[in-house]
Formats: C-alpha cells, structure tokens, sequence
C-alpha cells in the first residue's frame, strides 16, 4: 500500500466510524461479526433442490436444458470417451479434443476413439475442451467449476464447445452446500484464483435484446452426467 | 464521467421524446426485461423471503461495514492480492494508471464496470497513450459511438443494429465492405472474432465487482457472455474496481443475494457466469493473472452513511427500477446526464455529484411506487426521493413559481375553513367551465397541462361535500 493510499484508508474508514456514531479509531469486531464470519449462517435456501436425490438429479438435467445446456446421462465411466464422440460427430465438430490436466479426465481410455488428444491451457486455435467439474447445482442447473494445476481456466471459455464431465454422487441441491463441500476440500476461508459458476453456455441480449449464444464464451456447453452410484467412489478432485 | 448534463434535464427529456430512433428503442423495454422477471420470480415461491434476507444482509453489513471492509482487506492481502483505498475519482484514476505505468502497459482491456464509467477511467487512460477496449459487446458498442450507457446493464439498449453495423464497417478495416451484417448473428460473430485478438494482446484486464467477500477476499463478477473472464484471465494483471458498499460478508450471503440478482435484472434464474476471483494465480496454475489488484472506491459513499439515503447503499444495480419506471421509459437513460440513470440514479446521483447539479432528477418521477415494489433490496426509492426535493427547497434550487405556489398552497392547506370555501368555490367553477364534455380545454395558471391535453372537470362538489351529503343520507 502507498502513503496516498494508506491516508485515504485512514480517512475512509475514520468517516465510516464517525457516521454510523461510533468513536473513529479502530475497534474489535463486534461478536455478531466474528460470528458470522467464523460460522456463516445459510439463510434461505429454495425448498425445490430439497428434494431426494435421484430427483435433484431429474431437476438438475431439467435446468440445465432450460438454459441451453445439453445433458446426457451415462450409465458408468467407460462410456464417456464414446459420449465425447458421439456429441462432437453429431453437431460437426473437430474430433481434436483439448483435456484438462486432470488425471480422471486424461486417464480415460482416449485409445477407444479417433479422437486426437492433447492437455493443458486452451490456445487461441483450441475449439474443444473437456473438463471436469468440482460439483452440479440442482436449483438452477449450475456447474461449479475451481481453477487449479489441473483444470487451467482458459479450458472453460476459449474453446467453441465445453465438454463437462460431472458424476451424479457430485450433484448437490443448492449453492450452500457447495460451499460447505469447499470449506471441507480446501479449508476454511481459503479460495482457488477462480471459482465458476456456469449456467448454461455464453450469452448476450445487447443487440436489439436478442438473446444470442456464444458471445465471448463457449458456443455450446456440453454436459456429461455419470451414474456413478454402482461404482466404487473416485475421490473429490482436490 | 466529470461532467454531467444533468441540470439540462428537462431540455434532455424534451429532445428524447422527440426522437423517434430512441423511442422505438424503448418500445422494445416496454416488454423485454419486465415479462421475464415476472415469470421467474414465479418460478420462485421464496423470493419475497429471499429480498427480506438480502435487505437484511446488506443493512447488517453497512452497521459494521469498517469492520467487513478491514476483514475483506486483510483476506485479499492473505492470498497475494492488493488492496487500493480511494477517496474519490481522481485518486482512483491516479491509482489504476500507476499500476499500468509498472508493468509498462500498452493496452488496457475492460469488462463492465460502472465504477469506471463513474469516474471517467477510459477517457482518462487514453489522454495517457494507453489503448483501452471494451469487452462486453454492449460497452463495445458505444464505446465505439463514444457515447455513455444508457442502461446500467444494457448499456446499448438505445442502439439499433443497422447503427452497430454502421460502427463495425467504419472500425473494423481491412473485411469485404459488403459482408453481409444485417442480423444480429452477423454482427456477433464479427465482435466475437475481433474481440479475441483484443484479449490475447492484453497487458491489463479490468473488471467492476458486483460483490466483495469478507471472509475470503474474493471479488464476484455476473456475467453473461464470458468477456470478464477472459479479460481477467489472460491479462497479466487484474484490476477489480468496486465500491465500498459492495462487501458482504460471506459466500453464503453473496448467494443469497444472487438469487434475487439475474431474476430482477434480466428474469434469468442464473447468469451464465457467476466468477468469484481470489489473489493472482497460485504457484501451480498453468493461467490466470501473476497480479490481482481490488481498488475500493468512497466517492461520496461513506458519507451517505447515517444519512436519510443510507439505504440506497444497498443496491445491486439490476436495473429493475429503471426496467419498469414510466419516467425512464419515456425518455431513456441519456437524458438523466450522468451514469446511472432511472430511479436508481435520481437518488444516487445528487448523492455522489451534489443536488445542486442534479437537483432535477428526484423531480424526474410520477410517485407510481413501482420502482419500490420491484426493487429486490427493497429500497424505497421514492422517499428518498422526496428527501432530495425538501432538500432542493430548503436550498432555493427550485424555479421561483413552485416555491410561491407551493407556499401558497401551505397557507391556504393551514386554514380549513377557508381553504373548504375556497375548494368548493373552485369546484363549480370548474365544473361550469368544463361544459357538457367535462374537460376544460384551457385553464389561466395551468397552460402547461391544458396545451397538451385537457383537463377532465370536477363533477361540482369537494370530497367533504359529498362525505358530509352521504353521511346526512344514511342517518336519515
């Protein structure tokens, strides 16, 4: 911080203090505040995503759809190589795939296909990706996304299409809950650089408010949701 | 923005009811935004309990806002990140350009902010030899207009696209001058692959916030179209630029919040991209930003505190009051002068920029109410507004005529007897004057409605007349 700086934090927080009729020279937070932040309080949350959850899953698919995501639903793991080609035949799309560095994702068995693989960062040249995701929201269809060495950002908003793949222990009603899934996989109070909600893929309304797809983001997002209840648990990515 | 044309309100929103390009611009909100909120907040059985737990929130942060914002401080600098704190525009200008200046910055790239369209940042950066584009295609759109929003979040809500086409052949040299961009789609695209060259040169990405977390020093952007993350992402350093009003306390309360967001602003139940950013890339990481920079901006704010407009220090800028107010709807956004327009802005704007200058804009207002009814923070607009008025009055800014009008209305209004004579006397003049048709075509003192349009006749009688007959009537 610079001198200026450190001045004006002085003086703006010195105004606040004296205009909510408090002495202007810093105090303890007050226990409510401590509290708070220590133990945060859930609030309201939607009584729709309180559902059992094979529902929350149906819910989940419904709301992705709504937003102009595509879901499919896998029966197990091995077939997600096959469901990558399939959907990248089907819209016409390149069959040269950009992974995220994440090994469940890059241990698949790429070899089944004709598709040609790389890993790492999204370049400018890059018009698939497949991703993982950390969790699914039922409540709005959301993919919760954290960036980290094994799953770089860019995978998630250079490419034309985003392929996500999601298993169903993964899928959590609400935001909430995610956020409880954070505190436990990275601690309290500690964040990735980004942490992304996606609902749906890229968008805009700015011309005319016509809602088009694919305005800087993905075109297409992509959603592949496994059934993983039969499988022996593969661990949270960390 | 330095300057406002806010005190040329009236002669503004003359020329924009005049103007029929913009009209059938607005023609299109008359719909749009409004019908979509009102299916989604069907959708959602909690939403009055969710704008009830948003108020309360934002009303608890602002009792202990130091204590949040020295909790939101003490987390950016945790994670590697930098905190700026700005009295008011030129400090955050200076501040923002000193950073440039480090990292020997040729190019700026923005996502949306209305803090910078608020302190003027683009014009700025330019007069320093820094290239500054706008990513969000709407911000693109009149940047290259060189125009203000119109609309806090849809900023080229007043432009049609036979004019964006226009911008694009002019900008965008060295296409076939014939390519076709009719549609929407077409011009798209265009933006789409221009603006990626724009981001894989960038040198500084800046974003706004919509929220800042206490408890982790995370900065929050809503968007819909992915710009603000990849100007945030492949720039080498990114300058979130937020007021102090934006912090909240914790993860849990910024979702709460976001619930009541996208479904006030545009009816989505989510936005696209909801990106909560924390410090520069970890060690790790294969991309993201080495440098992450909040600048936080006072600019009037903390001294709204304990004031009659601290509630206005809630707002998250969805638009929903500008979205279905008639005032806004007749004359658009240009005419308010300044950056944030609608009622949102007719009581923030006197706040950061003096009633003196934009005295006019509280007057901007049919007292309708539905700015209220709709606002997901429940912030009541049209009494703060009337606040601004009494203010206005006290301070003589009001023309000559209202204040001895008003006057005399208080004298009169303070004597009932003769105010009842008066009253009634005035009722059957009126009512012979409006004849057979019952609307009086012209009225001394009164030009200024009857030019325009009549006045519809009183039937003859005051309202305590007709109690006092009907009371008679019942015992009788």
């Amino acid at each position: 911080m610079n001198q200026s700086s450190s001045s004006s934090r002085n003086a703006i927080l010195g105004r606040i203090r004296k205009n909510l009729g408090r002495d202007t020279s810093p105090q303890d937070a007050p226990a409510e505040v401590v509290a708070r932040l220590g133990n945060p309080p859930r609030n309201i949350t939607p009584a729709r995503a309180q559902i059992p959850h094979d529902q929350q899953l149906d819910l989940f698919v419904k709301m992705a759809g709504d937003v102009n995501a595509s879901v499919s639903r896998i029966e197990n793991s091995e077939a997600i190589v096959g469901e990558v080609s399939r959907y990248l035949a089907e819209h016409n799309q390149p069959a040269v795939v950009r992974l995220a560095p994440d090994s469940f994702i890059t241990g698949l068995d790429w070899d089944k296909t004709t598709l040609e693989i790389s890993s790492g960062v999204a370049g400018p040249l890059d018009l698939v990706s497949v991703t993982p995701a950390f969790a699914g929201v039922a409540e709005t269809g959301s993919l919760m996304l954290r960036s980290g060495p094994d799953q770089p950002y860019t995978l998630n908003m250079l490419p034309d299409t985003h392929i996500v793949v999601i298993r169903a222990s993964q899928i959590v009603g609400t935001y909430e809950e995610v956020w409880g899934l954070q505190r436990q996989s990275q601690g309290r109070g500690t964040m990735p650089r980004t942490f992304l909600w996606v609902t749906g893929p890229s968008r805009t309304g700015d011309i005319e408010q016509t809602l088009q797809l694919g305005a800087h983001g993905p075109r297409r997002l992509h959603i592949i949701l496994v059934d993983d209840t039969g499988e022996t648990p593969v661990a949270q990515p960390d | 923005m330095e300057h406002s044309t806010s005190p040329n309100f009236k002669q503004n929103a003359h020329d924009a009811l005049n103007d029929a390009s913009l009209q059938r611009a607005l023609g299109r909100l008359k719909t749009g935004f409004k019908d979509k909120r009102t299916a989604a907040i069907a959708q959602l059985p909690e939403f009055e309990q969710l704008r009830d737990a948003a108020r309360d929130i934002k009303n608890h942060t602002l009792a202990n806002l130091d204590h949040y914002l020295t909790a939101f401080e003490a987390n950016v600098i945790a994670n590697g990140g930098h905190v700026h704190w700005c009295a008011d525009a030129e400090e955050a200008r200076q501040t923002v350009l000193k950073i440039c200046q480090d990292k020997e910055a040729k190019s700026v790239l923005k996502g949306k902010s209305m803090i910078s369209e608020e302190i003027g940042l683009n014009a700025f950066l330019e007069k320093q030899d820094l290239k500054v584009v706008e990513t969000d295609l709407g911000e693109y759109i009149i940047q290259l207009r060189n125009e203000p929003p119109s609309h806090i979040i849809a900023p080229a809500i007043h432009v049609h696209k036979e004019q964006v086409a226009d911008s694009f052949r002019e900008t965008h040299k060295g296409r076939d001058i014939n390519r076709p961009l009719d549609e929407p789609r077409d011009l798209l695209d265009e933006a789409r692959e221009v603006m990626r060259e724009h981001f894989f040169a960038a040198d500084i990405g800046i974003t706004g916030a919509n929220f800042l977390i206490a408890e982790t020093g995370t900065s929050v952007i809503v968007t819909n179209e992915g710009n603000g993350d990849l100007t945030q992402t492949l720039s080498k350093v990114h300058i979130a630029i937020a007021s102090l009003e934006k912090v909240v306390p914790t993860l849990e309360d910024a979702s709460t919040i976001l619930r009541v967001l996208a479904r006030s602003a545009t009816g989505q139940e989510m936005s696209s991209y909801t990106t909560f950013s924390t410090g520069p890339r970890r060690g790790e990481d294969l991309d993201g930003p080495e440098e992450y920079h909040v600048i936080l901006l006072d600019n009037g704010r903390s001294n709204m505190l304990g004031t009659e407009f601290q509630e206005m220090l809630r707002c998250i800028r969805c638009a929903a009051c500008m979205n279905h107010c008639p005032v806004y709807g007749a004359v658009g956004g240009h005419a308010y002068g300044w950056v944030y327009p609608g009622p949102m802005g007719s009581v923030l704007t006197p706040s950061l920029i003096g009633v003196d200058e934009a005295g006019h804009l509280p007057n901007a207002s049919t007292f309708c109410g539905k700015c209220e009814e709709v606002c997901p923070m429940r912030i009541p607009l049209p009494k703060m507004m009337r606040h601004w008025r009494e203010r206005e009055f006290e301070k003589h800014l009001g023309p000559q005529s209202m204040r001895f009008g008003i006057q005399a209305w208080a004298w009169m209004a303070s004597r009932p007897k003769l105010y009842q004579l008066t009253t009634g006397f005035a009722a059957k003049v009126l009512k012979s004057m409006g004849g057979r048709k019952r609307a009086i075509h012209k009225l001394p003192l009164a030009r200024g409605w009857t030019d325009i349009r009549d006045l519809p006749a009183p039937q003859g009688k005051t309202f305590k007349q007709l109690w006092a007959e009907q009371q008679a009537a019942k015992k009788a």
